[in-house]
């Protein structure tokens, strides 16, 4: 299979002004995955299934994430004149990125048995522009999935058929996959209660006065 | 009736009993499950069920499809609260005398799943549970233990008096209120009738 890089290359020249990025996987290199406009989305998609060389068919997982406000530390190289002479200092700087949800996809060709590509669309916030563009019509196989990430991670899949949610009941308000969900205030006893629990075990059952 | 004059009777060829001994004795050897699993649990019941174990030795093989027809419902596996309504209803539906086992370690308190958002703590919120089954998932033997033990329940409840057992009293519900979706938890989280747990204090 071609790398990532011709990838975007040739998805480039075949939509124009797409806007594509790869993002590195610090953990495992050999993992890059392909950030999609949600504008673009579909005809990126309609791209890598329908191209003889990738006939990327079968997608075969679609997650949601959730990435809250954060600071990322950069380590930049600069040059700087000290005593009139130019020398390379590496300085770290922090860069805050905006929270927001990502749903990521995970393709593979079932005819020419390579695989994964992988796809990534971002929200704006988490809030009110939590919006992206369903994949449902170029990949079947999404369509569960992305109604569980609307259900658990609350992302509107625009042009999806059927979203509704999937696991939780019709009438729940919440995320619950979200970082930032409060669970209901049901806390049971538990034996041996510690770090969070511990704080819910005190607030829930007062010590025994003559322990 | 007197234990010695029974035995004498019977030695002399005559059997004598009482129409709640008799009753009972029917009542609990042919009791008839509701045919429903909800999770991993159900695999071991399915196999209490089938040759090797062998449910049917002790009367309850007829597993029914149907609420109406059944007198015991085996809540075998995780309670979801999304699922929690149906159970509610399908016990609802049941006629009297009925009775429930608890099996597993999710029916009886939401197991591993006790800390999830969306799995219930315990059946015993929402309806009466005779025979509570630990266990992740209890062996098809444990299964076989909890029928005994609620044979032996059947076997020693009374019909009449002051303690007779709930489905003769006429006052007791038969049934329970189903709980509905709310928006963050189901409404009501328990049924504060039937479950009342003893107040905790923490040493430490």
């Amino acid at each position: 299979m071609e790398t990532l890089e011709q990838i975007k290359c040739r998805i480039e020249a075949a939509i124009p002004g797409v806007g594509l990025d790869i993002q590195c996987n610090r953990v495992v290199p050999g993992q890059a995955s392909l950030v999609v406009p949600p504008a673009r989305a579909l005809e990126v998609a309609r791209f890598l299934r329908d191209d003889s060389r990738l006939a990327l068919d079968y997608c075969s997982n679609v997650s949601g994430v959730d990435w809250l406000d954060r600071v990322v530390e950069e380590h930049v190289r600069v040059t700087r004149l000290v005593d009139g002479q130019e020398r390379v200092f590496e300085e770290c700087r922090e860069r805050r990125v905006p929270g927001h949800l990502e749903a990521v996809y995970h393709l593979y060709s079932m005819r020419l048995k390579h695989g994964p590509v992988i796809l990534r669309q971002r929200t704006v916030n988490r809030v009110d522009q939590a919006r992206l563009a369903s994949l449902t019509p170029v990949w079947r196989s999404a369509e569960f999935q992305e109604r569980e990430a609307y259900d658990l991670f609350g992302i509107v899949f625009e042009g999806h058929p059927d979203l509704r949610r999937i696991l939780m009941w019709d009438e729940f308000r919440d995320s619950p996959m979200r970082k930032d969900y409060v669970e209901p205030d049901d806390y049971e006893y538990e034996p041996t209660p510690h770090d969070d629990l511990r704080e819910k075990a005190r607030r829930h059952y007062p010590i025994e006065a003559d322990a | 009736m007197d234990e010695g004059l029974r035995s004498e009777l019977s030695r002399q060829g005559v059997f004598a009993t009482t129409i709640q001994d008799l009753y009972n004795w029917g009542c609990r050897n042919s009791l008839w499950p509701l045919n429903f699993g909800l999770a991993c649990c159900a695999i071991e019941m399915i196999a209490a069920s089938m040759a090797r174990f062998d449910i049917a030795r002790f009367g309850a093989e007829v597993f029914r499809p149907s609420p109406r027809q059944a007198d015991l419902m085996i809540v075998a596996g995780t309670v979801t609260k999304k699922m929690a309504p149906q159970v509610v209803r399908l016990y609802n539906q049941m006629p009297e005398p009925k009775y429930v086992i608890a099996m597993g370690a999710c029916a009886i308190s939401g197991g591993p799943f006790k800390r999830g958002y969306n799995v219930l703590k315990g059946i015993d919120r929402y309806v009466p549970v005779d025979v509570h089954i630990p266990g992740c998932p209890p062996r098809p033997e444990a299964l076989l233990h909890a029928l005994i033990t609620l044979q032996e329940k059947i076997a020693s409840r009374k019909l009449t008096g002051p303690s007779r057992a709930r489905a003769f009293q006429e006052e007791a519900p038969g049934e329970f209120p189903v709980p509905e979706y709310g928006p963050y938890d189901l409404v009501p989280a328990k049924n504060t009738d039937l479950w009342r747990p003893k107040p905790i204090t923490r040493n430490e």
